[in-house]
């Protein structure tokens, strides 16, 4: 069903690219529920633009934080029966998943 | 005249390196980095497992490598830097991002020059980065058929510095020559293996072919899958052969690629194509916050940096009055160099001791496939050998049978002398005897030099140290030679 009441900040392609991107397939009925959906949540933010940053400096950071660093030391790493608990299945004591040779 | 097709095309190549760092710990976490010594999923902790809500903490020895590599590189290290977020979903990535560094890494714009062996030109270094290693994923085809993945991740967060070169070298040849270079420098600094072999060290390269006289396009080939630098040389001579052959054929049908390298045919063969950029999104690494290298501290790095290979080499020329060969021959490891300056300052003859080295023993560890760590013959005993031989003890024709048996047995020079009673006979009343004796039995000899064959003398020498097995002081046998046939 073709939008024409309003132009969505996320396009249909910018959908199917994202789900690409997540190795995600979905049906054309999901990808119009998520085109709606992920359009409301960025016109949401958008909220933000109308804010004045024009005396405020870019920043990857809020924190007030720099170096924080640690000594190069070693410490046991978790118990191997704790490091597979969660693997969908094991092998030799590995993780066994699907295989996906490329990306 | 007419061009070559070689004269017509130009190449043009860019490399980026991955370089594991030694350290104790991974990157992010507190795991052992020792990864290959662990078996399966043993030094895992749930920051290197990508579990929710695991927080990651920088290892402070990772940073100081960098910036080493970095200074070694002849970069400019910038006063801040930070990580950022490569997002892509893979299983050996469980967080579904690798930490890197996108747009502000640790080290950028450096240079590094080739050996005048190797065309001697400079190389711009575009920049130096960190990461984190992945998890190693095992590929299996089950009986049934059936195509699974196996994933240890003990590798995964271990530290890995990327090194990416500008497009600025031209041949195969000078690609192999820039990643043997490098490799040196990384070894020289301790802080990697730096083993093609293992994947301590991996190279991709980026290879296009253009006409000499047209400006670049845009294609782009990536190479992959190469394992030692001669691999890195002989794909990288095929891919060249292939573009260039695609290009006298008039129409460039040429696209942007990734190729892997296929050892056992010796030929690249098309993995993937890029049809759309990848688009990993990065963005800062929230979990992180950004470092600011003071330049004092890295000023304080600078100190730490050890001498490196071309200043090395430059001073064992000068200091040592060794050949330009000899010296690059001898500061191709910081162990060999450690090694020959030990023994040299011991013997208290350099060129000696630069000779052996580069004659004797060098070859003796190639055929042996022997680390010089592991080399039979310490520095101290090579000294011994060649002190024995400057003070007269033993002669040179000895001194190669000692030096085999001190090779082959461990033992020192002073000793398998005494055992075998190798001492040069340098007593003069003995050798008088055995040379009269020689005289006697070789009359032919004898009347040729009387004739004027002056060059007779040569062999009657080689009959004197045949009979006294080699020991025989040449010098004083040559001159009792002398006076014999004189007076004769």
């Amino acid at each position: 069903m073709p939008d024409t009441e309003h132009t969505e900040a996320i396009s249909r392609k910018d959908v199917q690219h994202v789900a690409d991107l997540a190795r995600l397939a979905l049906s054309p009925e999901e990808e119009e529920r998520f085109q709606h959906q992920l359009s409301a949540v960025f016109e949401h933010f958008a909220m933000l633009n109308e804010l004045d940053t024009e005396h405020i400096s870019p920043t990857a950071q809020v924190i007030p934080l720099t170096n924080v660093m640690r000594p190069d030391a070693a410490e046991p790493p978790l118990p191997k029966e704790d490091v597979l608990a969660n693997a969908p299945d094991r092998e030799e004591d590995q993780f066994r998943v699907r295989a996906i040779l490329d990306f | 005249m007419e061009t070559t097709v070689a004269e017509k095309y130009r190449t043009v190549i860019g490399l980026e390196f991955h370089i594991q760092l030694v350290t104790e710990s991974k990157m992010f976490c507190t795991c052992s980095a020792q990864y290959a010594a662990h078996p399966p999923n043993t030094v895992v902790c749930p920051v290197c497992l990508g579990l929710p809500g695991a927080l990651p903490v920088i290892n402070e020895k990772v940073i100081e490598c960098i910036v080493m590599a970095g200074l070694a590189l002849n970069c400019t290290i910038p006063e801040y830097a930070k990580f950022d977020r490569k997002n892509y979903p893979y299983p050996d990535l469980p967080k579904g991002y690798q930490i890197s560094q996108f747009d502000l890494p640790f080290c950028i714009g450096g240079r590094l020059t080739l050996d005048e062996e190797d065309g001697g030109r400079t190389i711009g270094i575009t920049r130096v980065h960190q990461e984190e290693d992945t998890a190693k994923s095992t590929h299996v085809t089950a009986p049934s058929g059936e195509r699974y993945s196996l994933v240890d991740f003990n590798r995964s967060g271990v530290p890995l510095m990327e090194v990416v070169t500008e497009p600025d070298i031209a041949t195969p040849q000078e690609a192999a020559a820039f990643g043997r270079k490098l490799r040196q420098i990384v070894r020289y600094l301790g802080i990697s293996t730096a083993n093609m072999e293992n994947g301590a060290m991996r190279c991709d390269a980026n290879i296009s072919v253009w006409p000499a006289e047209a400006s670049m396009g845009d294609v782009k080939v990536e190479v992959k899958n190469m394992n030692s630098f001669r691999s890195v040389e002989r794909a990288l001579e095929f891919e060249q052969a292939r573009q260039t052959r695609i290009l006298e054929g008039g129409v460039d049908t040429r696209i942007t690629e990734t190729r892997g390298w296929v050892e056992a045919t010796g030929e690249t063969v098309s993995q993937r194509t890029k049809e759309e950029a990848h688009d990993y999104r990065y963005f800062p690494e929230p979990d992180l916050p950004p470092l600011q290298l003071s330049p004092q501290w890295v000023s304080g790095v600078e100190e730490k940096l050890p001498e490196l290979p071309a200043a090395k080499r430059q001073r064992f020329m000068a200091d040592y009055e060794l050949s330009a060969y000899d010296a690059r021959l001898l500061t191709q490891s910081q162990e060999l160099a450690d090694y020959f300056e030990t023994a040299s300052a011991r013997a208290k003859n350099a060129k000696a001791v630069a000779n052996w080295m580069s004659r004797n023993l060098l070859q003796r560890l190639n055929e042996s496939d022997t680390e010089i760590n592991d080399c039979p013959i310490a520095p101290a005993d090579l000294a011994e050998l060649v002190l024995l031989i400057d003070s007269g003890e033993i002669s040179n024709r000895t001194a190669q049978e000692v030096f085999d048996h001190m090779f082959d047995t461990g033992k020192s020079a002073r000793k398998i002398v005494a055992e075998q009673g190798l001492t040069q006979i340098s007593d003069e009343s003995a050798l008088e005897t055995i040379v009269a004796q020689v005289i006697a039995e070789n009359p032919a000899a004898v009347q040729d030099f009387n004739q004027g064959k002056k060059r007779a003398i040569g062999f009657l020498v080689g009959q004197v140290m045949k009979a006294t097995r080699g020991k025989a002081n040449p010098g004083i046998v040559n001159q009792k030679l002398q006076e014999e046939l004189r007076q004769g």
